[in-house]
């Protein structure tokens, strides 16, 4: 009994951890007559993350809406441990959901060995531009460069030190796009404008992300920007500091009415429902997907509470419209 | 390049970012040291952090109470504490898995409880800076030393304070036996689970300050495992820095500087790989903890279950 005890004691410690962090389905299980479609996802981080776990889970409360009683998902999110996420995968795709999306550029791998296991599986993966080639895998990503493009104009507009400071998580990813699409805007307007890239080497370190900001603010720069979900420590500090932020992925501004002066925000439902289509015309997958500016993947959404000039906000309008008419051109680094 | 980093600005500039990075590590370091000088790994710390952290936390953003804040931070880390002292003194389960059950639990359980009773990422007001009269005035010192919040000094004092009761009172010396000899400290009626039970509780207790140093007075805000691996690096800092509270202080101070130093780096452009610099605090201290010679090595005690005999 002695030795017994101890060992139940963490199970049952670590079985209420994953009781209470595992799938949480969204919605209850129907007794419609007709089917209801059923889709699962699987991301990294939190649904409220203000950032890329809650850019798609904003477009499922969205197709939930459009949809009701027609629509099933269930979501587990904070599988940031990536062989969790392929037994999650793994496991809706045997539970029978029609799309299983695998949110995290990270599941690739899992999802190529799992895909050709569940022929009738729609598989989705992001971001990302590869489908393996497999007939049942959509690949998606965002052209996040072309709103850090716009983020980048309209702060270069505004920076009176010349200075902006970019907090990065790991250049890599849509990360890494928004940030040199930043830097192109930026200095599309004043190539002598200094913008400083810094990434922290995590996802998740708030306090380190704070510090960069404070670093750069210590420097001299005067507008911020950063990607992913650590960067609410350094709005944080761009608030206090009475700067500008510009944000991305999901919609900062309400976190900091005065400081967060646009945020692109991902809008994955148009692809989702592209997904939708194509599974009831018959195809499964091969499909890769960019949610950009013009698609209405993403928006660039202004914040109300911060006064702009006339002419930048004409700039931005013109920006947006040479992006998607293709006169704009955004140089990669 | 370089040159640019030797000017008063950066240097004022990263030994303030060090002195704000190195709090919550002390908070959770010497509550950390305490446990094992007693012979009681517990490698839960991150998880009492963040649960530390969403409590106080909450408790500031519905009460707009700092102090209650804390206090409630204090209180489940001391819950978390007490079944951690729990399981190992009484269940005799192994140290180290029962602490990373206690991680696991933490981080689940402070995401869980964000998602249900807050749903949002949101700011609360934390704890202001206070210059401290005159001092704060003085040029260079005063901004970097005397302009920090209140938890920022509380952490710094705690150090020389968890010196003197560690070395210099009763309790301190039936901590240190514990963790040395518990088979001759309970022979001389040192009770070996009480002191363990007291030292771990404490430990929770100031993990719980060191995640709320994080939300209510560094950050202001709480977001899911934003300690990203703080609560580990505080239970190697306790192994840097010899289970000393001064060699402890070095340890944290020395990552926290060469982090702060690092992010300039990076901000002055310096031509080094982001990928590299954000590496430099780790592969120092690895360096220094490896070309110190350690003579002090751990409490004989440490891990291993005491069981009276007979």
């Amino acid at each position: 009994m002695k030795k017994v005890l101890p060992l139940v004691s963490v199970l049952l410690v670590l079985a209420m951890f994953l009781g209470a962090c595992a799938q949480t389905p969204a919605t209850e299980p129907p007794a419609a007559s007709a089917e209801p479609l059923r889709i699962a996802v699987v991301s990294p981080s939190s649904i409220n993350d203000l950032a890329f776990t809650q850019s798609i889970s904003d477009a499922l409360l969205v197709l939930k809406a459009e949809m009701g009683d027609g629509l099933e998902y269930a979501f587990s999110e904070n599988m940031f441990v990536v062989d969790d996420a392929a037994a999650a995968i793994r496991d809706y795709a045997t539970k029978g959901y029609d799309i299983v999306i695998a949110h995290g550029s990270q599941y690739g791998s899992s999802l190529q060995e799992i895909a050709p296991d569940f022929p009738e599986t729609v598989f989705a993966w992001g971001t990302t531009v590869d489908t393996f080639g497999m007939p049942n895998v959509h690949a998606y990503e965002a052209a996040s460069d072309q709103g850090g493009y716009v983020n980048g104009v309209m702060a270069g507009m505004l920076t009176k030190s010349k200075i902006i400071g970019v907090v990065g998580p790991i250049e890599t990813g849509d990360a890494k796009l928004y940030v040199d699409g930043f830097v192109a805007g930026a200095k599309s307007v004043d190539p002598s404008i200094d913008v400083r890239v810094t990434y922290i080497g995590s996802f998740s370190d708030v306090a380190l992300a704070a510090e960069a900001a404070t670093t750069h603010i210590a420097a001299g720069a005067d507008i911020l920007t950063g990607s992913a979900q650590m960067v609410v420590g350094a709005i944080g500090k761009a608030e206090e500091a009475g700067l500008y932020w510009f944000g991305t992925q999901a919609n900062q501004n309400g976190f900091a009415p005065k400081t967060v002066v646009a945020s692109q925000v991902y809008h994955w439902e148009g692809i989702l429902r592209e997904i939708i289509a194509l599974r009831a015309a018959g195809t499964l997958g091969g499909h890769t997907f960019t949610a950009n500016l013009q698609n209405g993947g993403q928006v660039i959404t202004m914040n109300p509470e911060v006064e702009l000039s006339a002419e930048i906000k004409a700039k931005v309008e013109e920006v947006i419209a040479g992006i998607n008419d293709g006169s704009i051109v955004i140089p990669k680094p | 390049m370089i040159s640019d980093l030797f000017t008063t600005t950066v240097i004022i500039g990263i030994i303030s970012s060090g002195i704000r990075l190195a709090t919550p590590y002390l908070f959770a370091s010497i509550g950390e040291m305490f446990g094992q000088r007693s012979g009681v790994l517990n490698l839960g710390v991150e998880g009492q952090m963040l649960l530390g952290a969403f409590v106080a936390f909450y408790v500031t953003l519905n009460t707009k109470n700092l102090w209650l804040g804390m206090l409630a931070a204090m209180g489940v880390g001391a819950v978390m504490g007490l079944a951690m002292a729990f399981v190992t003194v009484n269940l005799h389960a192994t140290q180290g898995i029962s602490g990373i059950g206690f991680y696991l639990f933490g981080m689940g359980m402070s995401n869980l409880l964000f998602q249900k009773l807050v749903g949002t990422v949101e700011g609360v007001k934390g704890f202001q800076k206070i210059s401290i009269p005159l001092l704060g005035k003085i040029p260079v010192l005063g901004e970097i030393f005397f302009n920090q919040n209140a938890l920022v000094y509380l952490a710094f004092l705690l150090v020389p304070v968890a010196w003197f009761v560690l070395n210099k009172t009763t309790l301190g010396l039936k901590i240190r036996a514990v963790g040395e000899n518990p088979e001759a400290a309970d022979s001389l009626g040192v009770s070996v689970a009480g002191i363990r039970y007291l030292t771990v509780i404490m430990g929770g207790v100031f993990s719980g300050i060191a995640g709320a140093s994080l939300s209510i007075a560094l950050l202001n805000v709480f977001q899911q495992n934003m300690t990203a691996g703080q609560g580990f690096i505080a239970v190697a800092l306790v192994y840097f820095g010899s289970w000393k509270p001064f060699g402890i202080l070095g340890g944290a101070l020395l990552f926290s500087l060469v982090n702060a130093l690092q992010l300039w780096i990076q901000v002055l452009g310096i031509p080094i790989p982001s990928e590299l610099a954000v590496m430099m605090p780790y592969v120092l201290t690895i360096l220094v903890l490896t070309l110190s010679v350690s003579k002090g090595q751990g409490p004989s005690a440490l891990t291993k279950v005491f069981e009276r005999e007979g």
